[in-house]
This record gives C-alpha cells, sequence and structure tokens, in this order.
C-alpha cells in the first residue's frame, strides 16, 4: 500500500473509529497529527484539520515526517496503520474518559483538539506501557524529519529550503558538499586549567 | 551450506578491543580472523550527511529498559564514529568500591599500572593536546564561563590530526578528511599487513566447543544483509584455538548469555553490572546578548557565539569534580560536547514533565538552535544494568534501520542519581551565573542516554562480580578473552576509548601467551603499528620485572 502525504493533505479524512481498520488517508492524517504534535506548524490550508496550527511557522509535517516514516531503509512502513489504529484507540479512549465528543468524520486523534494531543502524547511516551518504546520511536522519527530533514540528503536538503534545516539555521556547505570552518575558535586562552593536569593534559 | 574453517585466533569486532589484539597477534606469527558485524567503509563513503541510511548503516541506537545505548557498527566498530575525546581515567577510579563494598577493578590494575599501556595507544593514535586557539567556540564559550565562575577548564586532549581537522562537526558520519585516528588508520590496517583477514557483516550468534583435534572454540556466524542487517545472507563456523570477544559491552555478554548452554556454563557476572558511564546530557539555551556583555566574547563582528553546529564535537572539560578526596558518586567531569540534530528532540524546554521535551515551547526552543551549549557529564554510576534473556540472533532485536530493542535493563540507585543531581547542579551554577544560559537535562523519556556502554563483562578479583579475571580470561574458560568496554569495570569519569584500548593494549600479551600455551606459534612484542618502538620499551621493563 502507497499512503501519500500530499493526497491526505488535500483531502477530507475517512470515517474510521479506533481500533477499526484504516484507510489510507486515515493513517496518513493520523501520522501527520501526532507529528505535528511534536513539532506543531501552521496549517497548510484553511480545512486542514491533521494539522492544528498551534504554532507559527513550519513544523514536523511541512518537514515531510510522513516521507520519512515510509522510507524503505526506515523499515517501519508496513507498521504504519496498525500504528495509526494504536493511536486512534488511545485517542478514542481519551476523549471518553472526559465526555469530549469527537467529529466522526475525522479519525479519532486527528478529531482531537492540540492541548488534548499533547496530553495525551505526554500520556503515550511517558507510561512504562507496552507501546511506550513505538511511541518514542514516532516520536523520534518524527522530530527527526524537521531537525535533521532525514529522508533527504542534506545538502539536497539546504538546497531546497528544508523548512525545518530553514527553522535551525543549519549552516551551508562548501561547494563541495563538504562542512569546514577555517574560522572557528575564539583564539585565546579562556579559563585556567586545573593544577592537576598531567603533561599530556589528561586528569592525575 | 555451512562451513567449517580453522584458524589460530579468532577475533569478534573490529574496534578498539578487537583491533588491538589483533594486530599483536598477527604481527606475533599468529593466523588471525576478524569477523565484523557491520559493513566496512572509508573516508571516501563518509558523507556529510543526515539522511537516514549515511551514518545510521554504522552507527546504532539501541534501546533498552530506562537506558538508550549509541553504539558503533562497522568496521573499526565506535572509533569510527566516536568523538576522539582520549583520556586517561583518574586515579581514584580505580579504587571504586561501588556499592558492593570492595576494590571493583582488579589489584593488578591502578592508574600507574595503566600509564605505560596508555603510552603505548598514544604512541600509535597521537593524542593532540589542543592549544585554546583550536579549541573550537562552544567550548571557548564553555571555558568563559567556567572561569567567569571560578572553575577551572582545560583544552581536551583529542585523537585527532589537528593539521587535517576542518573542525567540520560531523564526527559520527566517520571522518571523510581522516583527521580522526580510528582504527581504519593504524592498528587495522597493521594487523592486516601482517596477514590478518577482516571480514565485515559477520554477525557472531554462539561460541561452543571445537570438534576439531587441538582447537578449543567454534563460533557460528551468519552473513548479513548489506542493505538490511535483519536479513542473513548464509552462515558458517570457524574454530580456534584462542577466541577474543570485543563486540562491545552491548554484544559481548549477549553472546555470551546465548552460547551458556553449549559452554557449560558461564559466570555469573556476564550480562551484569552493566555501566552507561554515568553519561548524563544537559542542552544550555545561551543568551548571545549575556555571551558578550558578561563574557566579552565575539565569534563574528557583532555576534557574540551562534557557534554550536562548528567545531570538533569535544573542546574543553572542567577536571573541579575530579577530587579523589571526594566521596564516591560525588565526582564527575563537565564537558563541553556537540550533539547532531538526531538528538535535538531529548532537549527539553519547559518545567512541565508530560510535554517539556516536545510542543510549541519547544519549538520555539530550535530557532535559537545555534546558540545552544550541551554539556555531558560523565559521573559516578552504581553498575546497575543487567541484561535478559539474549534473542534468537545478534544482540538486540533490529526493528528499524539503525534502531533496536535490547534486553537491558537500567534503574539507576539513590547513589547514581546523587551523582547525576550533583553534576546537573555544578551545570547550572556555571552556566545559569546572572542569567548566561538556561540549562536543562535532556529528557528521560528514554530512560539515561549512553554513548559509553560498559562493564558487562567485567574484570576483577572477585568471581562472584567479575566475568574475567585480571588477564582479560573469562573465568572457567581458557582460551577465551574479552577485551572490548565489557571488561572495564566501572564508570571512569571521562570518556573511555582511550582506557579500552590500554586495557586492551595490555591484554594482548596476555592473549598472545594464551595463545603460545594452545599451540600457536607466536610471540609478543611487536612494536607500534607504525614501526615506533618507544611503547614498546615502556611495557618490556614493566613485563620483565613482574
Amino acid at each position: 500500500m502507497t499512503i501519500t502525504a500530499s493526497s491526505a493533505a488535500a483531502a477530507p479524512t475517512g470515517t474510521a473509529q479506533g481500533g477499526a481498520a484504516l484507510g489510507a488517508l486515515d493513517t496518513v492524517a493520523t501520522l501527520e497529527a501526532f507529528a505535528d504534535t511534536m513539532v506543531p506548524g501552521e496549517k497548510r490550508h484553511r480545512h486542514d484539520r491533521a494539522v492544528a496550527g498551534a504554532a507559527p511557522g513550519p513544523g514536523a509535517v511541512h518537514a515531510g515526517a510522513v516521507t520519512l516514516l515510509q522510507l524503505p531503509e526506515l523499515g517501519v512502513g508496513v507498521l504504519l496503520p496498525e500504528l495509526a489504529a494504536l493511536l486512534n484507540t488511545e485517542a478514542t479512549a481519551w476523549a471518553l474518559a472526559r465526555g469530549h465528543v469527537l467529529l466522526p468524520s475525522q479519525p479519532p486523534f486527528v478529531a482531537l483538539d492540540f492541548e488534548d494531543r499533547t496530553h495525551l502524547a505526554g500520556k503515550l511516551l511517558s507510561s512504562a506501557g507496552l507501546h511506550q518504546k513505538v511511541y518514542v520511536l514516532l516520536a523520534l522519527f518524527s522530530a527527526a524529519a524537521f531537525d535533521t530533514a532525514a529522508h533527504l540528503h542534506t545538502t539536497d536538503a539546504l538546497d531546497k529550503r528544508h523548512p525545518g534545516l530553514t527553522w535551525l539555521r543549519f549552516p551551508a556547505p562548501g561547494t563541495d558538499g563538504f562542512w569546514r570552518y577555517p574560522t572557528y575558535s575564539y583564539g585565546k586562552r579562556l579559563a585556567h586549567e586545573h593544577p592537576h593536569t598531567t603533561a599530556g593534559g589528561h586528569p592525575a | 551450506m555451512s562451513v567449517t574453517e580453522r584458524t589460530d585466533v579468532l577475533v569478534v569486532g573490529s574496534g578498539f578491543g578487537g583491533s588491538i589484539p589483533a594486530y599483536h597477534l598477527a604481527a606475533g606469527g599468529a593466523r588471525v580472523v576478524v569477523l565484523e558485524r557491520g559493513p566496512r567503509l572509508g573516508s571516501r563513503d563518509f558523507a556529510h550527511d543526515q539522511r537516514i541510511g549515511s551514518y545510521t548503516r554504522i552507527v546504532d541506537l539501541v534501546q533498552g529498559d530506562g537506558i538508550t545505548v549509541v553504539a558503533g557498527n562497522c568496521v573499526g566498530g565506535s572509533s569510527v564514529v566516536y568523538f576522539a575525546a582520549s583520556l586517561r581515567a583518574p586515579s581514584f577510579v580505580f579504587e571504586r568500591q561501588g556499592s558492593l563494598g570492595h576494590r571493583l577493578w582488579p589489584n593488578a590494575l591502578t592508574r600507574s599500572t595503566l600509564d605505560p599501556w596508555y603510552d603505548r595507544v598514544e604512541e600509535t593514535l597521537p593524542v593532540a593536546q589542543q592549544r585554546w586557539d583550536q579549541v573550537p567556540y562552544p567550548g571557548g564559550l564553555f571555558a568563559a564561563a567556567c572561569e567567569r565562575a571560578g572553575r577551572t577548564c582545560n583544552p581536551v586532549p583529542v585523537a585527532v590530526d589537528l593539521a587535517r581537522c576542518t573542525n567540520c562537526n560531523w564526527m559520527l558520519n566517520g571522518c571523510h578528511f581522516d583527521a580522526k585516528r580510528s582504527m581504519l588508520l593504524n592498528y587495522l590496517p597493521a594487523a592486516t599487513a601482517a596477514g590478518a583477514e577482516v571480514r565485515a557483516l559477520h554477525e557472531v550468534q554462539t561460541i561452543a566447543p571445537a570438534t576439531s583435534p587441538g582447537y578449543r572454540y567454534r563460533v557460528a556466524y551468519t552473513v548479513l544483509d548489506p542493505d538490511d542487517y535483519r536479513l542473513s545472507q548464509g552462515a558458517g563456523a570457524v574454530e580456534a584455538k584462542v577466541v577474543v570477544l570485543a563486540g562491545g559491552a552491548m554484544g559481548t555478554p549477549v553472546l555470551l548469555q546465548r552460547s551458556a548452554a553449549l559452554l557449560g556454563g558461564i559466570p555469573r557476572a556476564v550480562g551484569r553490572y552493566f555501566s552507561g558511564n554515568g553519561d548524563r546530557v544537559s542542552i544550555a539555551d545561551v543568551d548571545e546578548g549575556k555571551v558578550g556583555e558578561l563574557l566579552g566574547l565575539e565569534s563574528s563582528p557583532g555576534t557574540p557565539y551562534e557557534g554550536f553546529p562548528v567545531g570538533k564535537p569535544i573542546g574543553s572539560m572542567s577536571y573541579d569534580r575530579l577530587d579523589a578526596d571526594a566521596e564516591e558518586f560525588t565526582r564527575f567531569s563537565l564537558q563541553q560536547i556537540y550533539f547532531p540534530g538526531i538528538t535535538n528532540i531529548l532537549a527539553q524546554a519547559t518545567d512541565r514533565p508530560e510535554s517539556s521535551w516536545f510542543g510549541v515551547e519547544k519549538k520555539e526552543l530550535r530557532s535559537r538552535w545555534r546558540s545552544w551549549l550541551s554539556v555531558l557529564a560523565m559521573t559516578e554510576d552504581d553498575n546497575e544494568g543487567r541484561f535478559g534473556l539474549p534473542p534468537a540472533t545478534g544482540s538486540f532485536t533490529r526493528v528499524a534501520s539503525s534502531v533496536g530493542l535490547s534486553t537491558l535493563r537500567y534503574r539507576p540507585t539513590a547513589n547514581t542519581l546523587r551523582g547525576w543531581k550533583a553534576a546537573d547542579e555544578e551545570a547550572r551554577a556555571v552556566l545559569e551565573r546572572d542569567g548566561l544560559a538556561r540549562v536543562r537535562p535532556w529528557s528521560e523519556v528514554v530512560g539515561s542516554l549512553s554513548a559509553h556502554p560498559l562493564s558487562s563483562c567485567r574484570m576483577g578479583d572477585d568471581p562472584a562480580t567479575s566475568a574475567l579475571d585480571d588477564r582479560n580470561e573469562l573465568r572457567g574458560h581458557p582460551g577465551l578473552f574479552v577485551t572490548d568496554g565489557a571488561a572495564v569495570p566501572t564508570s571512569l569519569c571521562v570518556n573511555p576509548s582511550l582506557t579500552i584500548a590500554a586495557l586492551a593494549e595490555r591484554a594482548s600479551r596476555h592473549i598472545v601467551e594464551g595463545a603460545a600455551e594452545s599451540g600457536v606459534d607466536v610471540r609478543y612484542g611487536a612494536p607500534a603499528p607504525d614501526g615506533s618502538t618507544a611503547g614498546r620499551r615502556g611495557v618490556l621493563k614493566l613485563l620483565n620485572h613482574r
């Protein structure tokens, strides 16, 4: 199965309930909503549900989180529908426990507001539950899309002004694609050294 | 089809612990085969690239229960991906007792008895003393903050050819410029020149008694698919008279656990007493204005710092809290270090424990990324890690490219927590003084994080708490040696690579002796890989006075 972030962004999402089989677009929307909880960004269009619009500028979704998760080299692509279903099951339980009514037109995690997504994600990531490690991986990969453009060669990502690397103000390489810093030091002694330092610079 | 071969010495792993004995044994005349789980890459392959599939081929992130460990996975092992800080362990470390109440290191080992072996290593991978004008901006900033807070700070000795180094900060990817002294540049080519055979993508699975007369052990391996390490392309076995285990502190104990029944039992201490070197990382969100105002620094006209991505990853370090007279579990070093963006998520932005490391404020913190400064505390932990039942193959269950799940469980004791708290307080005392920065320890959502796994199969004098004797031989298993970080008995309060290497140098003569006793025609006494002999003269003097 191929799922695409762009199609999900453009189309309204389906009606999957927690635990039920998800359509491709529901899977994408759910993963996007989780990634957006990790590194939030502004909505891509007026009807964007997956991206909550909690922060100005780009977030993990704009940075390519779903594309990264589907990289064959990562090896987690086949798990994504199941992972999205798990997230939606948790979201349904979260909403029920609090008497929140979720719009049935959205996957449950997408239907949560940003504050609920944040609290639920915090619980899933910090609890010692069976799936905690899986959620942590999902969080790490979401962030890696933003912080490192891990689905792109770094020089290409910088050429394309990747949103995350731009946000960090990641420095540019030389013309050969390698980084060098001919100027790199304050160039002066900035502290006294420990009196018990050996001739080789080691602690005694 | 399974093929059984024979050799004199079989070495498992090609990092510091494997390359050094491989060289000495081969140079002494033994037939040596080295089996390495990871791929073989060289400087031309080491790109400056954060794409999954580039550096992730050679480094693994292994999640345990309560701890996550970063470990090398390639020919050359962790020496290829390490940050080259090369420090001798402080003298008091060798006297540590932990919570067991007795000296944990073998009596034969002290700083002064290990110094000649450190000398030997430093002869081969020259350790440079950075001058202050060679310490990059982040190290300079940390030093200036220490000075202002009434502390001392030292440039860190690094195994780097400073003339070749471009201060690119891509050490985790392997050094493209061959400036970092990895095993690929010294011991391994020397071992190969002396006849050792190094086989990449060979993952050892079990060790059992050999069936051929005159051979002791039969080591079975699988050959890994270079594009997906979860898949196997074949299998085989090698019989050897001597086996040297150097698969790393995350690999060696697991391999022995899987082989326990085949070997007729293994020492109780195998897979216990794991140490993460007491590693503890904090991020400081530096106020650029205060850097200029309080420290008077300027990295470029009008910019005080913004130097986080620049430099060698490790620049400066405070030895102030390495006081031999202080109580155990209160001593640590504090080191300026750079972590690549892959770890950015772990920096905390707020005090809300649930969501301190992700969300809106965290994204805002990222906008000041170039003004981050990270510090690593290396503390005295309590060797509280323990491996569970081994997985069917390998040393952990690989779930994605470069990501695995380990059975290692780590629950910091009150002693370890005391050390971490003291280190956190010291980092704050130095860096938050007058609002210079805001210090945040990394989130513990993945437990603690260590790039320095140690002690899971350690040396010692007490059979109940050490798997190896003071010659690095596995108790009850003649001719089976362990020479990687697993053998180091305790956390070191400094980066461990030089100590692992020095212990491997020291063990090499015992392994040569063991091989000779097993009928191998081998002699100890090779010069340094480049032919230098000063280090050899130093240790031979020591050996002759035994």
